[in-house]
C-alpha cells in the first residue's frame, strides 16, 4: 500500500517508504522530536485552557467522521470535577473505505500517546483507553508495545516525568463489530458489553465511561495533537482552508493505480488526490465515488471532479466529508451491485436495539438483493426510500443514517441503472465492460 | 419546576423529568413498548417518538429531558410518522398469529397496530423466524418470533430480581432474547417479565391456551403465602380460577408479585382437593354430610373436655389462616374454657411470651425499607422468605447505596451486594449479634446491662463494619429473620437486637413469617399456650386449622408423636392429606383463601380484607362459617354472625393500618448461650415451594429448581473431615427419626453444619429444625 | 478452571487494566485469549470466563454472540476470513473467494474435510488499501489476495 504525501508527513512520518513501518519505535519517534511537546508543558505546568484554546484555534475537527470541532468537545470536560476521568481513543476503524488511522497506529503509535497524554492534561483526566478495531490484532500488539515503551520512558503513568501529572494508558481491543466506532457503543464495550449506542444526552463529556466524564476522539484527531501544538494553532489552520483547518491523510481504495493513505493538506483538489494515487485503474473512465466512508452518499463522476478535499466543499456537493475515505468506481461498477453489498454490511452490522434499524436495514438488503438477483419489482424503488426515510433520524445512533443515506443517493444518482435492472432483470453496464473492469462482477457469491 | 407544553396543554414538572414523565402526569397518551416506570430507559423501541419545537429529527419521550419552555407534539404530522413507520417495522417480521397468541386481547401490540399500523403490509419479503426456547416450567417461550426486543424482560432481571437470567444475544435481525443456551428461569420473581413483555413472546406457561382475556372474570384478593400480602387480581372463569396477576399497589407489592403468589393456584384443582367431609370409622374413611362430621367434632371436644378437662383440647392454625378464622378458633376454644390455641408452629423458644409489649411487625412501612440507608439482617433467607421484600433492599442498596449487612446461618446470595456477612452456625447467631452490639456500646460509650456472658465475646471486623455502618447512619434498621424467630434462642435474639437498635437508635422489626404473623398475634394468640408446649405434652383432642403438621410445625416428630397418641383430630383442610389420614379422624373441607372472604394484616400492619374469587369447590365451605356453625353444634355463646366482616368488627381492628404494633420486649435481661453443641448442628430453611398446603401442590411451582428434593449440604472441609464424598447417598438421624439424602458440598456453609430443608416429606421424619444431626454411611 | 495457567495469566494482565469493580471490561479480552487457548468458544469456556468475572453467564454470552471475531462453533486450524466488503470487492475479493472456494473444495462458511481450513466471509477490516485482504485465525492479516499470494499464505499455513 501506498503512503505518500504533498507535504512533510506528519501523522504517517514513521513510515521509511521502503523500509515500511519501521519508525514506530520510542527512538523513531523521538529522534522526530516526539514527546517535547509534552515534556515542555508539563515542565512548563502550561495552562490547560491555553492548550484548549491552541486546538480551539487549529480549527482542528474530528477525524472519525463526525467532524465536530475537537478544542470545543474538550472544553465540555468537567476538569474541576474529582474522581476518575477519561480520555479514551477511537480506532475502532471499520467503516469500508476507511483505513487511515490503522496506518496512523502503525507507523507512528508514539503520536496517539503523546496527544493522548497532551488531552488528558488538557482536560484534568487520569485514565485512557485506545479502542483498536479487532481485525487488525497486529496493530493492536504494536500499539500494547508502544505503550510498554513510553510507559518504561516514564512518558505515561504515575507522576510522569516528576510533573505529578499522572495518566494510565492502556489498550483495549474490539472483536468484529462495526458499530463500536460509534463513540458510546465504544464505552459499553469497554464497560464489556454488547456495543450497542447509548441514547444522548447524557453526554459522555457528563456520564461516560464507568459513568465518569469522558471525551472520545479519533486516532488522528489526537495524533495531531502535538504537531498542532508545536506549529500553534495558526499556523496549522492555515495549512488547510478557513473554518476546515490543517493537514490530513486520505484513504484512496478502489479503482486506483494506487490505493494507499495521503497526507495533504485540507482542501486540496480531488483531482490532485486521485492523481497522486496514480489515476483511474487502467485509464478507465470514473463513474462514482464515495467520499467520506461508504456511509456518506455516494457523488457521480462530474460532481466529484469539482470538489475540493474538506468539510464545505464535499458537504456543497451533496455528501460528507466524513473520515476522508474515498471509494472509487469507475465505469465498470454496476451501482446495484455496489449498493447491494452495502446495504449487506449495514444489515449485518446493525446492533439490533432500535426497531428501525434492526428491522429496517434487513427490509433494504432484501429489497436490493433481489434487484441485483433480477427479481426487482415496479415498485421497489419507491419501497426503499420508503423504507430509508423511516430508518434515516429515527434511531438512537448514526448507523441508521449511514444504512440510509447510500441507498437514497446510488438511487438519487443512478436512477436509471436501478430502473434498468428492474425492467430487464440484468445490468445496465454490459457484461463485457464489467468483466474487463474487475473481478467484481465474475464472481459474485 | 420545568414548563412544558405538550399538545397545546401547559403544565410545570419537576427538573429532571423526561418528556414521557410529563406526558404521564399530564394524563396524554405517548405509545410505547420499551419503556416502563420501574426499569431503566432503554429508548430502543422508538414508539414513543414525538416531534419537539426545533428538533430537526423526532425524539423518543421515554428518554428526553424536558428544558423549559418546551414545546411538544405527539400528534403533528412528524409525529405521527414517524410512530406509524416504527410500527410497520415492528410488524414486518412479526408473526401474524394473533388468533393463536395468548396475549390476544391484552397485547400492547395489538392494540397500537390498530391505530399506527396499516391494514396492508408493505413488506414483501421473507419473514424472520426465531426458535423456540425451553425456559422452564413457569414462562413459556414457543414463539419467540412475537418478541419485539423491548428487552424490559432482561432489564427486568437485571435491576429488579437481581440475576441475569435473560439475556438479547446476537445482533441485528438476529437479535434473540434467550437464556444462557437452554437454561431454566429460576428467580423467584420471573413471572413478572410474563406481566412485562408488551407482546405474546413470554407467556405464562401454566396458563397457555386456557381462556381468552376477555372472558375472564377480574377479582380482586390478597395473595397468603408470606407477610407481604401482595395484592392480586385472580381472573376466573365459570367459577375457576385460571391466573393470577400483580394489582398494582405501591405502597405493597408495587406493581410485581413472587412466583408463589402468581402459581400457587394452580393447586385449587389439584386432585387432593378435599371436597366433602370425611369421618373414619373403623379405620375406614367414608364421606359424610357436615353436620355429621361437625356433630362428630363437637362430640369429640366435649368427651375430651368431660373426661380430662379443658388442658386436654388444643387447636393449632396455619399463620396463612384468615384472621376471622383466627379469631373464631380462639373465641371458639375459651368458649370451652381452653386457652391451647397457637399459630406459632415453628416456633421453639416462647420465652418472650408475657414480655411483650405488643404484636412483633415490621418496625417501618414496607415503602420504606427502599429509603433505609443502613440494615441489619438477623438470621434470614431473606431472598426465598421475602421474595419482595429483598426486591426493595436490593433497590434500596443498587441505586441508594444503602449499607445492608447480614449475620447469616448460610451464604445465600440475595442477589444484591452486602456491605458486610457474617456466615455462623445457627448455635453462634446470638454472640455473633452480640458482638455488633458490644462494639456499638463502646462506641457509643454505654455500658451494657443485663447481658451475661459478654466479657467473653470478641468482636471481629466484620461486627466492628456492621456496628459503625449502623451509627454511621440515620435512617437504619435491625431486622430479624425467620431463623431468628425460629431459633431455639429467639429471645435471646429478640432482647439482643432490641438492645442493638437502642444503642444505635435503629428501628427494630421482624420480616415476618407468614400472612398473618402480625394479625394473629394482634387478636390475642400466642399470650396462651404454645404450640411447642401443646405438642409436647401430648393433649387428647387436636384441632387442626390448615396445618400440615408434619411439613409446618417447627419439630413434625414431636406433632406426629402427640398426633398419633391423640383421642380425636380434627383437620380442617382444603386438601386430603395423605399423613392426615392416618392420625386424624375427621376431615372438613375448608375453603382456601380464593373460596372465602378474610382479613390478612401484613408485616407492616397494614390491614387487608378480601372477598372470596370463586364459589367454594364441591361442599367446601369459608372457614369462617365453619366454625360459626360449630359454635352453634356446641351450643355456645355469640356464634350468630352473618358475615366475615361482623366476625373482624369484633376482633376491633379496623382502619389501613393496624393499632397495638410494637417490637419491644418489657425486660430485655439476656444470658448468652453455653458452648455450641457437640456434633453436626442442622440449618434447616422452609424452601420457598415448601412453605404452605397451597404452593406444596401447584405442579409447575414443584417442577422448578426451588423445588428440588432436600438433600443433606456441608461445607467441603466438614464433608473432608467426617468422610463423605459428595454425591453420596447417606442415612441422616435426627432423635429418634431418619431419612436418606445425598450429600452436596456447598462452600456457603459454615463448618460442623449440614443444612436440611423443613417442609418437605423426605424430611419430615427429622426432628427440630435447630439440633444435632448424625450422618451414616448405607 | 479450564484454562491453562498461562492463558490465566493472560486473563489477570487484562483484568488489570481496568479499575477495581469493573472486571466485567475484560470480558472481551478473556473470550479472545480463551478462543485463542481453544480454537473455539465452547458454552463451557464461556461460562468459564463469566465465573472468572464474576459476571452472569447470560452476560458473557451476549458478548461472544454479538461480536463477530468469536467462533461459537468449533472450526478448522485454519480460520479465513476474507473481506468481500465493497472496497475489497472492487479489487477483486469475490474473485479471490471463487479461488479460495476452488482450492479448497468447500463453500463459504465450511470446513475443510481434513479439518484445516474454515472459510468465511468478513466485515471490512480497515485495510482497504491493501484490498483484498484476508485475516488469518483473527490474528494475521493478509493483504492482496491475488491466486498467487493465496497459494503463498495457504502454504505456510502448515
Amino acid at each position: 500500500m501506498a503512503i505518500m504525501g504533498t507535504i512533510a508527513p506528519i501523522l504517517t512520518a514513521g513510515w521509511m517508504g521502503a523500509n515500511g513501518d519501521d519508525g514506530w519505535r520510542l527512538a523513531d519517534y523521538v529522534a522526530r522530536g516526539g514527546y517535547a511537546m509534552l515534556r515542555q508543558i508539563l515542565e512548563n505546568r502550561r495552562p490547560p485552557e491555553e492548550i484548549i484554546a491552541e486546538v480551539k484555534t487549529s480549527v482542528l475537527r474530528g477525524r472519525g467522521g463526525a467532524g465536530f470541532p475537537t478544542g470545543l468537545k474538550w472544553s465540555f470536560m468537567p476538569r474541576a470535577l474529582s474522581g476518575d476521568k477519561y480520555v479514551v481513543c477511537n480506532t475502532d476503524e471499520g467503516e469500508p473505505g476507511t483505513f487511515k488511522d490503522r496506518d496512523i497506529t502503525r507507523c507512528n503509535p508514539h503520536a496517539i500517546i503523546e496527544g493522548m497524554a497532551i488531552a488528558a492534561y488538557a482536560m484534568g483526566a487520569n485514565r485512557g483507553y485506545n479502542y483498536i478495531h479487532g481485525e487488525i490484532w497486529e496493530i493492536y500488539k504494536r500499539f500494547e508495545e508502544a505503550l510498554d515503551e513510553a510507559r518504561q520512558a516514564g512518558f505515561i503513568g504515575q507522576n510522569i516525568l516528576g510533573s505529578g501529572f499522572s495518566f494510565e494508558l492502556f489498550a483495549h481491543h474490539g472483536y468484529g463489530a462495526y458499530v463500536c466506532g460509534e463513540e458510546t457503543a465504544l464505552l459499553e464495550s469497554i464497560e464489556g458489553k454488547k456495543g450497542q449506542p447509548r441514547f444522548k444526552p447524557p453526554f459522555p463529556a457528563s456520564f461516560g465511561l464507568f459513568g465518569r466524564p469522558t471525551t472520545i476522539n479519533n486516532t488522528e484527531t489526537l495524533a495531531s495533537i502535538p504537531f498542532i501544538l508545536k506549529m500553534g494553532g495558526e499556523a496549522y489552520l492555515n495549512a488547510g482552508k478557513p473554518n476546515n483547518g490543517g493537514s490530513k491523510v486520505f484513504s484512496v481504495s478502489g479503482h486506483v493505480n494506487r490505493p494507499g493513505n495521503y497526507e495533504i493538506p485540507m482542501g486540496t483538489p480531488f483531482t490532485q488526490l486521485l492523481e497522486l494515487a496514480g489515476g483511474v485503474r487502467g485509464g478507465r473512465k470514473l463513474k462514482a465515488v464515495i467520499p467520506g466512508g461508504s456511509s456518506s452518499p455516494v457523488l457521480p463522476a462530474d460532481r466529484i471532479m469539482e470538489c475540493t478535499l474538506d468539510y464545505d466543499s464535499i458537504s456543497k456537493a451533496g455528501s460528507m466529508f466524513g473520515s476522508g475515505a474515498l471509494i472509487v468506481m469507475d465505469e465498470t461498477t454496476c451501482m446495484v451491485k455496489a449498493l447491494e453489498r452495502l446495504s449487506w454490511f449495514y444489515h449485518e452490522e446493525s446492533c439490533g436495539q432500535c426497531t428501525p434499524c434492526r428491522e429496517g436495514t434487513g427490509w433494504l438488503y432484501q429489497v436490493v438483493h433481489r434487484i441485483e438477483n433480477g427479481e426487482g419489482r415496479p415498485d421497489d424503488l419507491e419501497t426503499l426510500a420508503h423504507v430509508a426515510g423511516n430508518i434515516g433520524g429515527r434511531t438512537i445512533c448514526a448507523l441508521g443514517d449511514a444504512a440510509a443515506m447510500p441507498v437514497q443517493s446510488f438511487i438519487q444518482h443512478f436512477r436509471d441503472e436501478f430502473l434498468y435492472h428492474i425492467e430487464h432483470k440484468t445490468c445496465l453496464v454490459p457484461k463485457d465492460v464489467q468483466w474487463a473492469g474487475s473481478d467484481f462482477h465474475r464472481f459474485g457469491n | 419546576m420545568l414548563d412544558i407544553e405538550i399538545d397545546g396543554k401547559k403544565a410545570r414538572v419537576p427538573e429532571g423529568s423526561t418528556v414521557m414523565d410529563a406526558a404521564q402526569l399530564m394524563g396524554v397518551y405517548i405509545p410505547h413498548f420499551c419503556y416502563h416506570k420501574k426499569l431503566s430507559i432503554a429508548a430502543n423501541c422508538r414508539m414513543c417518538l414525538v416531534q419537539a419545537e426545533k428538533a430537526p429529527k423526532p425524539l423518543p419521550a421515554c428518554a428526553t429531558p424536558v428544558t423549559n419552555g418546551m414545546k411538544v407534539f405527539t400528534h403533528s404530522e412528524m409525529a405521527v410518522k414517524a410512530q406509524k413507520g416504527v410500527m410497520e417495522f415492528l410488524l414486518i417480521n412479526h408473526p401474524l398469529d394473533c388468533p393463536v397468541c395468548d396475549q390476544g386481547g391484552e397485547c400492547q401490540l395489538q392494540d397500537l397496530a390498530v391505530g399506527y399500523g396499516s391494514d396492508t403490509g408493505r413488506f414483501a419479503e421473507e419473514k424472520h423466524i426465531t426458535l423456540a426456547r425451553n425456559a422452564g416450567a413457569l414462562i413459556s417461550m414457543q414463539e419467540m418470533s412475537r418478541c419485539i426486543h423491548c428487552t424490559r424482560c432482561v432489564r427486568f432481571g437485571e435491576e429488579i430480581a437481581g440475576v441475569m437470567e435473560l439475556g438479547m444475544a446476537n445482533r441485528n435481525v438476529h437479535s434473540e432474547i434467550t437464556t444462557f443456551l437452554g437454561r431454566t428461569i429460576d428467580s423467584e420473581l420471573s413471572g413478572n417479565m410474563i406481566d412485562l413483555c408488551p407482546v405474546g413472546a413470554l407467556t405464562s406457561k401454566p396458563f397457555r391456551y386456557t381462556a381468552r382475556a376477555w372472558e375472564l372474570q377480574r377479582r380482586r384478593s390478597v395473595s397468603p403465602h408470606d407477610a407481604l400480602g401482595a395484592n392480586l387480581i385472580v381472573q376466573t372463569r365459570q367459577d375457576k380460577v385460571v391466573r393470577v396477576l400483580p394489582r398494582e399497589n405501591e405502597a405493597v407489592n408495587e406493581c410485581w408479585i413472587s412466583d408463589k403468589d402468581r402459581f400457587s393456584y394452580l393447586a385449587l384443582n389439584a386432585a387432593e382437593r378435599l371436597l366433602k367431609p370425611m369421618v373414619k370409622q373403623g379405620g375406614k374413611w367414608r364421606e359424610v354430610e357436615w353436620n355429621v362430621a361437625l356433630d362428630y367434632v363437637a362430640h369429640g371436644l366435649k368427651d375430651v373436655l368431660a373426661r380430662s378437662g379443658a388442658d386436654a383440647i388444643a387447636a393449632l392454625a396455619a399463620p396463612h389462616a384468615t384472621l376471622e378464622e383466627l379469631f373464631l378458633l380462639k373465641k371458639l376454644f375459651a368458649a370451652l374454657g381452653s386457652a391451647n390455641v397457637d399459630f406459632r408452629l415453628r416456633r421453639q423458644d416462647f420465652s418472650t411470651d408475657g414480655k411483650k409489649k405488643g404484636a412483633s411487625w415490621l418496625g417501618l412501612r414496607l415503602a420504606d425499607l427502599r429509603h433505609q440507608e443502613a440494615v441489619l439482617i438477623v438470621g434470614s433467607f431473606l431472598r426465598k422468605d421475602h421474595p419482595l421484600m429483598a426486591q426493595r433492599l436490593r433497590h434500596a442498596t443498587q441505586k441508594h447505596g444503602a449499607e445492608i449487612s447480614m449475620l447469616s446461618v448460610t451464604g445465600d446470595d440475595p442477589l444484591f451486594s452486602l456491605f458486610a456477612r457474617e456466615v455462623v452456625k445457627p448455635s453462634q447467631l446470638a454472640c455473633a449479634l452480640a458482638a455488633v452490639l458490644k462494639v456499638a456500646a463502646a462506641e457509643k460509650g454505654l455500658t451494657l446491662e443485663g447481658v451475661t456472658g459478654l466479657e467473653s465475646v470478641t468482636p471481629n471486623d466484620t461486627a466492628r463494619a456492621i456496628a459503625h455502618s449502623l451509627i454511621a447512619h440515620d435512617k437504619h434498621a435491625v431486622l430479624l429473620g425467620n431463623v431468628a424467630e425460629q431459633s431455639p434462642q429467639a429471645g435471646v435474639l429478640h432482647a439482643l437486637a432490641q438492645k442493638l437498635a437502642e444503642v444505635t437508635g435503629a428501628t427494630l422489626g421482624f420480616f415476618g413469617e407468614a400472612a398473618n404473623s402480625v394479625g394473629g398475634q394482634l387478636i390475642g394468640l400466642g399470650q396462651g399456650a404454645n404450640a411447642g408446649d401443646l405438642l409436647e405434652k401430648p393433649r387428647e383432642a387436636y384441632v387442626l386449622w390448615g396445618v400440615e403438621p408434619e411439613l409446618d410445625c417447627g419439630n413434625p416428630q414431636a406433632a406426629q408423636t402427640a398426633l398419633k397418641g391423640a383421642k380425636m383430630v380434627a383437620q380442617f383442610t382444603a386438601f386430603k392429606h395423605t399423613p392426615a389420614l392416618e392420625y386424624a379422624d375427621v376431615l372438613l373441607p375448608t375453603a382456601p383463601f380464593t373460596e372465602t372472604s378474610g382479613t390478612f394484616v401484613n408485616t407492616e400492619g397494614r390491614i387487608q380484607s378480601f372477598q372470596g374469587v370463586a364459589r367454594p369447590a364441591g361442599e367446601v365451605r369459608p372457614g369462617w362459617k365453619i366454625l360459626r356453625v360449630l359454635g352453634n353444634v356446641l351450643d355456645l355463646p355469640g356464634f350468630d354472625y352473618n358475615s366475615s366482616e361482623a366476625v373482624l368488627a369484633e376482633t376491633g381492628l379496623s382502619g389501613e393500618f393496624a393499632a397495638g404494633l410494637d417490637n419491644r420486649l418489657s425486660d430485655t435481661t439476656v444470658t448468652l448461650a453455653e458452648p455450641a453443641p457437640e456434633g453436626l448442628e442442622r440449618i434447616a430453611d422452609v424452601p420457598i415451594y415448601f412453605t404452605d398446603a397451597l404452593v406444596r401442590r401447584s405442579a409447575p411451582l414443584q417442577k422448578t429448581a426451588d423445588a428440588a428434593a432436600p438433600t443433606a449440604r456441608l461445607a467441603p472441609a466438614t464433608l473432608a473431615r467426617l468422610g463423605f464424598a459428595a454425591g453420596e447417598t447417606v442415612r441422616v438421624r435426627q432423635g429418634a427419626g431418619e431419612t436418606s439424602l445425598t450429600l452436596v458440598a456447598d462452600a456457603a456453609l459454615p463448618e460442623d453444619c449440614v443444612r436440611v430443608a423443613a417442609g418437605h416429606a423426605a424430611t419430615a421424619a427429622l426432628g427440630a429444625m435447630f439440633g444435632v444431626l448424625t450422618l451414616e454411611r448405607g | 478452571m479450564m484454562f491453562s495457567a498461562e492463558t490465566l495469566r493472560k486473563f489477570n494482565r487484562e483484568v488489570a487494566k481496568y479499575p477495581a469493580g469493573r472486571e466485567r471490561s475484560a470480558v472481551m479480552a478473556c473470550l479472545a485469549l480463551a478462543q485463542e487457548e481453544q480454537g473455539w468458544l465452547s458454552p463451557e469456556a464461556i461460562e468459564a470466563v463469566a465465573n472468572y468475572l464474576g459476571i452472569a453467564p447470560i452476560a458473557a454470552y451476549e458478548v461472544a454472540s454479538f461480536y463477530n471475531m468469536y467462533d461459537l462453533k468449533p472450526l478448522g486450524k485454519y480460520k479465513l476470513t476474507l473481506c468481500t466488503n465493497l472496497p475489497c470487492a472492487l479489487s477483486g475479493a469475490n474473485h479471490a473467494a471463487a479461488y479460495l472456494k476452488e482450492k479448497l473444495g468447500i463453500a463459504l462458511g465450511e470446513t475443510t474435510a481434513d479439518g484445516r481450513f474454515t472459510l468465511v466471509e468478513g466485515e471490512c477490516m480497515g485495510a482497504c488499501g491493501d484490498a483484498p485482504v484476508m485475516l488469518i485465525n483473527n490474528r494475521h492479516l493478509c493483504a492482496r489476495m491475488v491466486p498467487e499470494e493465496i497459494d503463498r499464505v495457504l502454504e505456510e499455513c502448515a
